[in-house]
């Protein structure tokens, strides 16, 4: 079995919100000083997912992301983690926060690598959010697509997924090629080994361009973007919390009076 | 926006025979928009029984009311509800498309996005019309909550998914008038690709945690399952549920459906109590809703306490235990 897993490297979604800063005048988000980026959550949950496969069955796992030149080292986790290869898809003209042309850039790549069964992406990122490159990429790829998964396994007929609804699971059949997103049910990721972290710091990881994806530059170009965002603010969090002093116990009394008196 | 696309599209849920809630509320700030555009507000509803729940549509807010009564759209399929959308949506060329941010519009906004080649923002708490350009502008939460970011899309449709409870439904208005009217294409079943083969319910005993009065919700804080137990006692002694983190969840003391935040539940409690949790603001944009927050938490720097209204800075288990007792006296049981 083919696995593309799709990966983004976001800034550590964990610093503390007093550390969160942004630039309202270029809409940027200021890249709080001495924390290095991570994979993205859910991201490094596909990978779990791809190589809890490959663990059962013969599967080959390729890890794709576009970023910086910094974004290899997500390519490299995800080395460390199972995946056999990975390509980082660096370009300046790739810099965007549109998930079509996100989209687009990882199809191209997708056509460069070749055949595949399945296609796994988070079902979000955890920076800006979008929620939807792993279904827009699915229609691009025009294959069917399953969202918020938290197990798959193979059967006669593909695959069978789990996916994760409010009030408690679906399962589904669905035929391969197809397109996975995964929800962080999928339970927590493996942790690489030694041995795996090595092999991914050895590994030299291809860096396609425009060029090399066969991208046509127009639709990289400003005005095709779907959206735009024209605003961004930290929202205003007022403290006004009372603080109670005292032991535990007079404590535990005062909040147990103040709830009683408010139910 | 140069285009011949017109009116508000709201994508209609229906369970057990009855239009739900969030689907109402989404009339309502359709309405607005439409009325801000000047243009009309659609609603649709799939599967058997919707066409005679189109009267009551028109009353709470809908101008035209498409409907199709076939089988085959009973339960929600992504493959067939992507495809009537799509089919309908290049017909009828709506500007805007709102959808709840349920199981069912978290799959189908996307879906139906990647096939039209619109523009859409996921999870907004609010939409306006910009009435020069006439477009829609939204806004969302971004980073987990930590900024929020506004939107415009420059494709149409212009759509968006709303968490429920974010709008008020209007007052049923009996003097509306509006048209019901069928959708007659039929479905081919082989577009069906990826089918639901089961559902399994994830029972929950007590209080239903969305319903709930009161949130009590533990973190990493809490330690183990076991002493989850001591959370679910404080809980029914308040007559309300427990909540948790995702951290909780991924260890496995309590089940994932008891998430609660930016990619679980969102609740809107009067009081949320909200014990060995950070207060990162993924969780907390789940939580913001709540009348009353009550913090224990042993670092008094963390972030919960800046959203809390009553706080203790220390370890809970030096608290929950007296905190426990106390309400059994005051509650005489
Ligand atoms: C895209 C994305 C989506 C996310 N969605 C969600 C979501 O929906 N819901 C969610 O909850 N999280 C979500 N998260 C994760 C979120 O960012 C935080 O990681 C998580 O909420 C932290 O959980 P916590 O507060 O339990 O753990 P921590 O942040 O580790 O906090 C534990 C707290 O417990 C306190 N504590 C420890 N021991 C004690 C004690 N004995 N007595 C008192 N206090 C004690 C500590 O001081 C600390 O403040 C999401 C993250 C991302 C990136
Ligand atoms: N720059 C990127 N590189 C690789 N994959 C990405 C990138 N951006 C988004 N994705 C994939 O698409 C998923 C959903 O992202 P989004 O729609 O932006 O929230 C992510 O979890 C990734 O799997």
């Amino acid at each position: 079995m083919n696995i593309i897993v799709c990966v983004k490297q976001v800034q550590d979604p964990e610093i503390p919100p007093s550390k969160f800063k942004i630039d309202p005048e270029t809409k940027q988000v200021i890249p709080p000083a001495g924390v290095p980026p991570v994979i993205s959550v859910y991201d490094e949950r596909a990978l779990e997912a791809a190589c809890r496969l490959k663990d059962k069955y013969k599967a080959k796992i390729v890890a794709i992301t576009i970023g910086t030149d910094k974004a290899s080292e997500v390519i490299r986790h995800a080395i460390s983690m199972g995946a056999d290869d990975g390509y980082l898809l660096c370009d300046p003209a790739f810099e965007s926060k549109d998930s079509f042309k996100t989209a687009y850039i990882l199809s191209k790549a997708i056509e460069k690598i070749g055949a595949f069964d399945l296609v796994l992406c988070g079902r979000q990122a955890a920076d800006w959010g979008a929620g939807q490159v792993g279904s827009i990429l699915g229609e691009m790829l025009t294959v069917p697509v399953v969202s918020f998964a938290c197990d798959i396994d193979v059967v006669d007929t593909g695959l069978r997924v789990k996916r994760v609804v409010s009030d408690g699971y679906e399962i589904l059949e669905v035929p391969m090629p197809c397109l996975i997103t995964v929800s962080s049910e999928v339970g927590l990721p493996r942790l690489p080994s030694g041995m795996r972290i090595m092999l991914a710091r050895k590994k030299p990881i291809p860096v396609w361009k425009a060029t090399d994806i066969n991208i046509e530059h127009s639709l990289l170009e400003k005005g095709h973007e779907h959206t735009e965002i024209i605003g961004l603010v930290v929202p205003e969090r007022k403290s006004e919390c009372e603080i109670i002093k005292g032991t535990p116990k007079e404590a535990a009394y005062e909040i147990a009076e103040r709830l009683v008196s408010m139910l | 926006m140069e285009n011949n696309h017109r009116n508000v599209l709201v994508f209609g849920e229906v369970l057990m025979g009855k239009i739900v809630p969030i689907t109402l509320e989404l009339l309502a700030i359709g309405r607005r928009l439409a009325d801000d555009l000047g243009e009309e507000l659609y609603l649709m509803l799939l599967g058997e029984g919707t066409g005679r729940l189109g009267e009551e549509a028109i009353t709470f807010g809908a101008d035209q009311v498409y409907f199709s009564e076939e089988k085959l759209l009973n339960q929600y399929n992504s493959d067939l509800y992507t495809h009537v959308a799509d089919s309908f949506c290049r017909r009828v060329l709506p500007s805007v498309i709102l959808f709840g941010h349920t199981d069912i519009g978290c799959d189908l906004a996307p879906r139906l996005n990647g096939r039209i080649g619109g523009g859409l923002s996921i999870d907004c708490m609010d939409l306006s019309i910009d009435k020069e350009k006439k477009h829609l502008i939204m806004r969302r939460p971004v980073f987990g909550g930590n900024a929020i970011a506004t939107v415009i899309s420059n494709r149409v449709p212009q759509m968006a998914t709303i968490r429920p409870k974010t709008f008020q439904p209007l007052e049923k208005n009996l003097s509306r008038q509006g048209d019901v009217i069928p959708l007659e294409e039929k479905i081919d079943p082989s577009l069906i690709k990826a089918r639901v083969v089961n559902y399994i319910k994830e029972e929950v005993e007590g209080v239903k945690l969305e319903e709930a009065e009161v949130v009590v919700s533990g973190g990493r804080g809490i330690e183990d399952k076991k002493n989850f137990t001591l959370l679910k006692e404080l809980a029914d002694l308040l007559g309300g549920a427990i909540g948790a983190t995702r951290v909780a969840c991924d260890e496995g003391w309590v089940p994932a459906h008891l998430q609660i935040g930016q990619s679980g539940k969102v609740v809107s409690p009067k009081i949320y109590i909200a014990i060995g949790l950070s207060g990162a603001m993924a969780h907390i944009s789940g939580c913001l809703g709540s009348k009353y927050i009550v913090a224990i938490n042993k670092d008094s720097e963390a972030n919960i306490f800046n959203v809390a209204h009553l706080g203790f800075v220390g370890d809970w288990k030096e608290v929950l235990p007296p905190l426990i007792e106390r309400l059994r006296e005051l509650k005489g049981k």
